[in-house]
Formats: structure tokens, C-alpha cells, sequence
């Protein structure tokens, strides 16, 4: 390797510490949605995500005080807690939006209509007057606060089980199931027959059929939109999963066929031959000994167009329809992004369960998906 | 019909029916139509043989003709005739589309994906494999960098909104960019990393074109004599080098000289030009992997003989990368480099999710969704669809020429 001649210490930390700040800079954002869509909206909104673990000191919403008025030693007290139940810590407060830090915890102050008010950092509060409160308009506390960290269900609760209507991410997790397992599995067999005859059939044309497939790989499916559509209607199709299914196995062949033949002809000619001199014939060929042999490529395969198809927006929102009931993950992700921007708890969680199966594939079958990578590119 | 039961049957009937096609087609071939017995049959077995491939062909070739090949020509034919495809206009829809501001908005951002994306996403792919191979945990380095590949393109939408978001000033920030941003106050700090650094660079880059440009037309002023294709590509090649000099001189400048509005938090997705590369900066993160994957791969194979020469003839570790490894892998990183192309011609998922092409990001692919489906303008939509198809027709011939040549 490049360090035959000795390494140097200094360069070794160099690309120890680059690589760390390069794999922090891709990790960040996922771990950003994921840490948010733990949190209530309350702490979302009061902190940025990477302080979730730190107790958080945070501005309060203004706290309105109540209770009831009780004479002792003849002054008028109202006790009571600013919260009900956490453990916030008050570092200051304040009376007036416009100096909302005005005191420390514990100290005292007059109120314009003359009572003393008292809080406590455990949000504990004293309010005291030498005539009756009965009639006054109770006083707003503005508090500053350290908080606790503190991680909730709730979020992913709330989108599986309790969604608002047309937002259904449960529902749009079904369809996009319904429709990236059958667009996985069709293309596979018919790619690979197509895949052997032109690894390992004699026949004239072979050559620009090949290049042909190649061609095609590149061909941008934008341009199917519309006459598919036509031609779905014609048949009788229209708009739904069937037209979803056709559309994906067709888009997803050239490569399926790409990387299957490349894969079918690096294998032994002798098994091919041996075999026929035994007396199989193609059929017999192609499913006892190519296809087993396959496996890594069919795998491969199967990882790239699951990936693709659960991915995918454009075909599933041409296809199959925009209504609620129609929506795939990405679309109701898109219409959540529109309709509630701002709320993060909601989105992050949505996001997080649309991309969840697509994680777990890639991290199990990681193996697969690389070298399929590579018999399509490195050549 | 329930769609999960829809979708079991459609994966029994589909899966049962290619393999009773196949298995029933074969049959009928070698047992009723050329049997391989009795007094012709080893004719029989010949022209049995013969037309064997295309029933293993027949399933994938009427699919691709149906839904890949047959809609180009369709969508030529839908791009010259009018909005509800009756008549024919020509190239109307094509003059209406180059009269449009949005269409030359949407050809300007995607010339600047084309140019950011590819040359990022090859770069820091290529940074990363060469700093992951030469790590003990660089296996799981890769993993993570890999990993917002499976990630979709909405859902990385999401994930980069939450980067960008903007709160008043007066709020915690939690967008980590605004965070960081409001940091900076305005001090000499700030303006000697937001401005004199980013200056340095860009007049760094604007210098590498310049003396790029002296050593591609060096050898014309000297009066080399050589082919017109190689003089022609000289001339081309200045041209864009100059441009990309004057261009990054005049960003130098600009960097230099900026007023930043220090203290507000910036909406960063609705800034107009400069959104392009925040949405960039998604499809960035999403290609890294990819292309580190396969300049990895492709390093590990340079031949360790060349770099023990290097090493010995006194290279140090940025002369063998440079002078050594890239040029060794140059063809495969023309291989990333116009793969990632593609990906970015057709991008439209991001676009769409994060802006949908307010504020000047409008991209070609949500140009033509909205012309088909917003506007339901069939003919205008086609003659932008057919735009992107021109625009991958190059790598398009340049795929097929290379296979061609690698199978002979």
C-alpha cells in the first residue's frame, strides 16, 4: 500500500480527524429529524435538536397565576406552582413581556397595583397584599427555565394511530407496500430470461439488442408520462396499482437486464457446455444451473428497484392518483410538507417511518447493493 | 378488491404467468411444433434453436418497446401538436416554451446542477474513499456516508428543511444553519470566514482557470500544427475555462464587498439564485456515497507497482493521489461523474418538495409536471420532456458506443 515507506503520526490524526467531520456532516441532518421526532412540539420549537440531551433553558409562554386568597396574619396570601408537574428549574422571571428576566428566582417584587409576588425557582409562587384580591385581574408570570431532557412516543402515536384527515401515514405505508413488492418481483423473471438469452444464445442481432438495452437505461421516464397514460386508458387500466406495476417493471428492465446479462456471461463456460453435452437444453439450463448461480444478481437487483419504487413519487403520482386513499409514503410526505410545515413533530415522524424500510434494507443487505453498484458502473 | 389482496394475486398471477410462459412456450416448441424426433429432426433441432431467444426475449422486448422506446416517439409527436394533442402546430409549442421566462429560469438552474452537482458529489466522493480506505473503521464510515442512498428524495426534502429553518430573531433558532449563521455578529471573525476565506478560494479557483486557459492556448500561439478537432476543442475548452474565470473573479469580488445581513435569520430557500445551491446541497448529500462506493472500488485496483515506484522515485502522499491514483481511475470517474448527470437531468422530487420551483429554483422536470398537469398543456409539457431527452441524448450515445467497443 501507499504507506511502504513508514506513515507520519501527524497525517495518520489528519485523516482520522477529516474523516470523522466528513461522516459527522452526513450523518447530522438524518440524526436531526430522527432526535425531533422524539420531542414534543414544545421543546422542537424551544431548542434546536442537538441540546435534547442537556437540561434546556428555555422562555415559557406566559403563565397566568391562580388560586385562592387566604388570610393570614392579616395579609391576603395566594399561594400556588407555576407548573404541575416537572422538574423545571426558574432562573428568572418577569412580570412585563418587555423585561421577561427582569428577577432572579426567590427574589420580590411590586406588582403596579401594589401586591408583593414571590417565586421560587421550583416554580413555587407567594402573592401578597394587605386588602383583598378577590376582584383583581390575576397577574402573568413570564419564567426563563431549565428543563430536563425528556423523549416521548407520542409523535409517531399520533401519525400511525390518530392522523388528520387525507394524512394517513399508516394508510400510505400499506399502499406503498402494495405497490413496491409486486413492481420488485415481476421485472426479475422476465429480466432474467431476456438476460440469459442474450449472455449465452447464439442469435443474429444480439449485439444491438444489448446495445440497445443500454440506450435505454438512460432514456428519462418523463417522457412515458403522458403516453402511457393515454395508452393505460385505451386498454382499459386507467389509474391504479395495475398501471403502477406495469409502469415500474417497465422502467426498471434495462437495468435489470444490464446487470443480469453482464453477471450470466462472466460465468463458466465449461457448467454451460458441460450441461448441454449432457443433454439439458436451455430451459433446463437456465433454471437449474443459471439462475441458482444468479443469486447475487438477482439480489442486487432486487435491493436497486425495491429502493427505487418505494422511493419513487413521480410514477406513484401519475399512476396512481393523488387522493387520500391513493397516497403513497413519499406523496402524503409532500402534502405534509405543504399543509403543516411548521410542525416538526409531525413531520419528522412521518418522515422517519417512510424511510425507516428503506434503512433496514440497505444496512442488511448492504453487501448486495454495493456489488451491484459496481457490476453496473465499473467496467 | 382490497389492494393487498390485488397485490398477493397480481404477484401469483405475474410470477405463475412468466414462468408458465416460458415453461409452456418451450414446450410447445420442442414437442409439437419442431419435435425432435422422426425423420427431420435434426433440422428440427436447429430451427427449434433458432427461435428459442425470442420467446425467452418476446416478454422484456414488448415491455420495453411499450413503455420505453414507444413513448418517445410519442411524446415528439404529442410536442408538435396542441394543448389537448389534436392539431398540429409545428414547433409552436417549442416557440411558445422559448418565449416563456420560467422555461430559461429552469434551463439556468439546471446548467448550474449540471456543473455543482456531478463535480461535488464526484469530489467529495473521491475525498472520502481515499480518507475511509485508509482507516481501521473506514467500513463503517462508508456505511454511513452510503447510507442517505436509501433514502428518498422527499424524504431527504424533510430532513434538509429542518437544516434550513428559519425562526424571527427574537426565538431560539432550530435550524442548525440559521444557528450558525447567528453567530456570526459582524466582527473581524466574521467577515474573515464569511468573506476574505471564501474570497481567497474563489480567487484561488479563478487563478487554476486562468493558468488552465495559458496551457490550452499556449500551444495555438506558439503555432503548433495540429488537427481543426484538436484546435476546435482548444478554443472551446478556453472558452468555458475563461468563462468560469470571469464568473469566479466576479464572485471573489462580490464576496469580498457583500454587505451580510448579520442578526436576521435568513429564509434560505427563498433567497432567488442562491436557493439552488441549498437544494443542491441535497442531492450533494444524497450522491457522495455513490460515488464514493465506486472510486473506492476503483482505487483499491491501481496496481501497487506504480505507487511503490512513485514512492521510491521521492512522491509524497498529494503527489501520488493526484499524479498517480486519478489518472489510473479518470475512466471510471467519467463513469460517476456522467451517471450522477443523469440522476441530476431528471431531478424533480427535490425541487418540487422544498420550493416547487418558487423564487427562481424552477428546474426543467417540475417545469414540464406542472406544464402537464397543472396547466394541462400536453404540448408544451412534451416539448420539455423532449428538452430533457435531448439534453441525455450525449451520454445516451456515448453509453451505447462504449459498450459496443467493450464487446467486441
Amino acid at each position: 500500500m501507499d504507506n511502504i515507506a513508514g506513515s507520519k503520526p501527524a497525517l495518520t490524526w489528519a485523516v482520522h480527524i477529516s474523516a470523522v467531520l466528513l461522516v459527522a456532516l452526513w450523518v447530522f441532518p438524518t440524526l436531526g429529524l430522527l432526535v425531533s421526532s422524539f420531542r414534543t412540539s414544545d421543546q422542537i420549537a424551544g431548542s434546536g435538536w442537538w441540546q435534547a440531551l442537556s437540561t434546556q433553558e428555555a422562555r415559557m409562554p406566559a403563565i397566568r397565576l391562580k388560586g385562592e386568597e387566604a388570610l393570614k396574619d392579616g395579609v391576603f396570601m395566594i399561594e400556588g406552582n407555576l407548573f404541575d408537574a416537572s422538574g423545571a428549574e426558574i432562573s428568572r422571571w418577569g412580570i412585563n413581556s418587555k423585561d421577561v428576566e427582569a428577577f432572579e428566582a426567590g427574589e420580590t417584587t411590586a406588582l403596579p397595583s401594589g401586591e408583593a409576588l414571590t417565586v421560587e425557582a421550583d416554580g413555587t409562587y407567594r402573592l401578597s397584599s394587605t386588602q383583598s384580591m378577590a376582584d383583581l385581574r390575576m397577574p402573568r408570570v413570564f419564567v426563563t427555565a431549565e428543563t430536563p431532557p425528556q423523549f416521548t412516543l407520542d409523535n409517531y402515536d399520533t401519525v400511525l394511530f390518530k392522523p388528520a384527515p387525507g394524512q394517513s401515514v399508516g394508510k400510505a405505508f400499506l399502499n406503498t407496500l402494495t405497490v413496491s413488492i409486486p413492481a420488485t418481483i415481476i421485472p426479475i423473471l422476465i429480466a432474467a430470461f431476456a438476460a440469459y438469452a442474450l449472455a449465452w444464445m447464439e442469435f443474429p442481432g444480439r449485439a444491438l439488442l444489448v446495445a440497445a438495452v443500454v440506450g435505454l437505461l438512460v432514456v428519462p421516464l418523463q417522457l412515458a408520462l403522458i403516453p402511457l397514460l393515454q395508452f393505460h386508458n385505451a386498454i382499459g387500466i386507467g389509474k391504479g396499482y395495475l398501471g403502477v406495476w406495469l409502469a415500474h417493471t417497465g422502467f426498471g428492465l434495462p437495468l435489470a437486464i444490464y446487470l443480469l446479462r453482464n453477471y450470466m456471461a462472466g460465468l463458466p463456460r465449461d457448467i454451460i457446455e458441460n450441461a448441454k453435452v449432457d443433454g439439458a437444453t436451455d430451459f433446463q439450463i437456465f433454471t437449474k444451473i443459471i439462475l441458482p448461480l444468479s443469486f447475487p444478481a438477482l439480489a442486487s437487483f432486487a435491493i436497486f428497484q425495491f429502493l427505487w419504487t418505494w422511493n419513487d413519487l413521480l410514477v406513484a403520482m401519475v399512476f396512481l392518483g393523488t387522493t387520500d386513499n391513493e397516497m403513497v409514503l413519499t406523496g402524503t410526505l409532500l402534502n405534509l410538507m405543504g399543509s403543516r410545515g411548521g410542525d416538526w413533530e409531525i413531520l419528522s415522524a412521518s418522515a422517519f417511518i417512510s424511510i425507516a424500510v428503506p434503512l433496514a434494507v440497505f444496512f442488511a443487505m448492504q453487501k448486495y447493493l454495493v456489488r451491484g453498484l459496481l457490476a453496473g458502473s465499473v467496467k | 378488491m382490497h389492494p393487498a389482496i390485488q397485490a398477493i394475486l397480481t404477484i401469483v398471477i405475474g410470477v405463475g404467468g412468466c414462468i408458465g410462459y416460458f415453461w409452456a412456450s418451450n414446450l410447445f416448441l420442442d414437442k409439437v411444433l419442431f419435435p425432435a424426433r422422426g425423420p427431420e429432426a435434426g433440422r428440427n433441432i436447429g430451427r427449434a434453436n433458432m427461435i428459442r431467444p425470442w420467446l425467452f426475449l418476446a416478454p422484456a422486448m414488448i415491455a420495453l418497446g411499450l413503455y420505453l422506446a414507444y413513448p418517445v416517439f410519442a411524446t415528439l409527436k404529442l410536442s408538435l401538436f396542441s394543448k389537448g394533442g389534436d392539431t398540429f402546430v409545428g414547433f409552436g409549442n417549442y416557440a411558445a416554451m422559448m418565449g416563456e421566462a420560467k422555461f430559461w429560469e429552469s434551463m439556468r438552474s439546471n446548467a448550474l446542477w449540471l456543473v455543482v452537482v456531478p463535480a461535488a458529489a464526484t469530489a467529495f466522493g473521491l475525498l472520502a474513499a481515499q480518507l475511509t480506505d485508509r482507516i481501521w473503521w473506514g467500513n463503517i464510515a462508508k456505511s454511513l456516508i452510503f447510507m442517505p442512498m436509501a433514502i428518498s428524495f422527499v424524504g431527504a426534502s424533510v430532513i434538509w428543511k429542518l437544516i434550513y429553518d428559519a425562526r424571527a430573531a427574537d426565538q431560539a433558532q432550530i435550524g442548525l444553519l440559521n444557528t450558525i449563521w447567528m453567530k456570526f455578529e459582524g466582527g473581524i471573525g466574521s467577515v474573515l470566514i464569511l468573506q476574505i476565506l471564501p474570497a481567497i478560494m474563489l480567487g484561488v479557483f479563478a487563478a487554476l482557470m486562468v493558468w488552465l486557459l495559458w496551457s490550452l492556448i499556449a500551444p495555438m500561439a506558439r503555432g503548433m500544427r495540429e488537427g481543426i478537432w484538436t484546435r476546435l476543442g482548444r478554443i472551446l475548452g478556453a472558452a468555458i475555462t475563461l468563462g468560469l474565470a470571469l464568473v469566479t473573479a466576479g464572485w471573489a469580488i462580490g464576496a469580498m464587498t457583500a454587505d451580510l445581513p448579520y442578526g436576521t435569520p435568513q429564509t434560505w430557500l427563498t433567497i432567488p439564485f442562491w436557493n439552488n445551491f441549498f437544494l443542491m446541497a441535497v442531492l450533494i448529500w444524497i450522491q457522495t456515497g455513490f460515488a464514493m462506493v465506486i472510486l473506492s472500488a476503483a482505487l483499491r485496483g491501481v496496481p501497487e507497482d506504480t505507487i511503490e515506484a512513485a514512492i521510491l522515485d521521492g512522491a509524497n502522499a498529494f503527489q501520488i493521489f493526484f499524479k498517480i491514483k486519478v489518472p489510473q481511475i479518470m475512466g471510471t470517474i467519467v463513469v460517476v461523474w456522467t451517471t450522477i448527470t443523469i440522476v441530476v437531468l431528471k431531478v424533480f422530487d427535490i425541487v418540487r418538495a422544498m420550493t416547487n420551483g418558487q423564487w427562481g429554483s424552477q428546474v426543467l422536470a417540475n417545469y414540464m409536471y406542472d406544464k402537464l398537469f397543472t396547466a394541462q398543456d400536453w404540448g408544451v409539457g412534451s416539448a420539455a420532456a423532449m428538452v430533457i431527452m435531448l439534453l441525455v441524448t450525449p451520454i445516451l450515445v456515448w453509453n451505447v458506443y462504449s459498450a459496443r467497443k467493450e464487446m467486441r
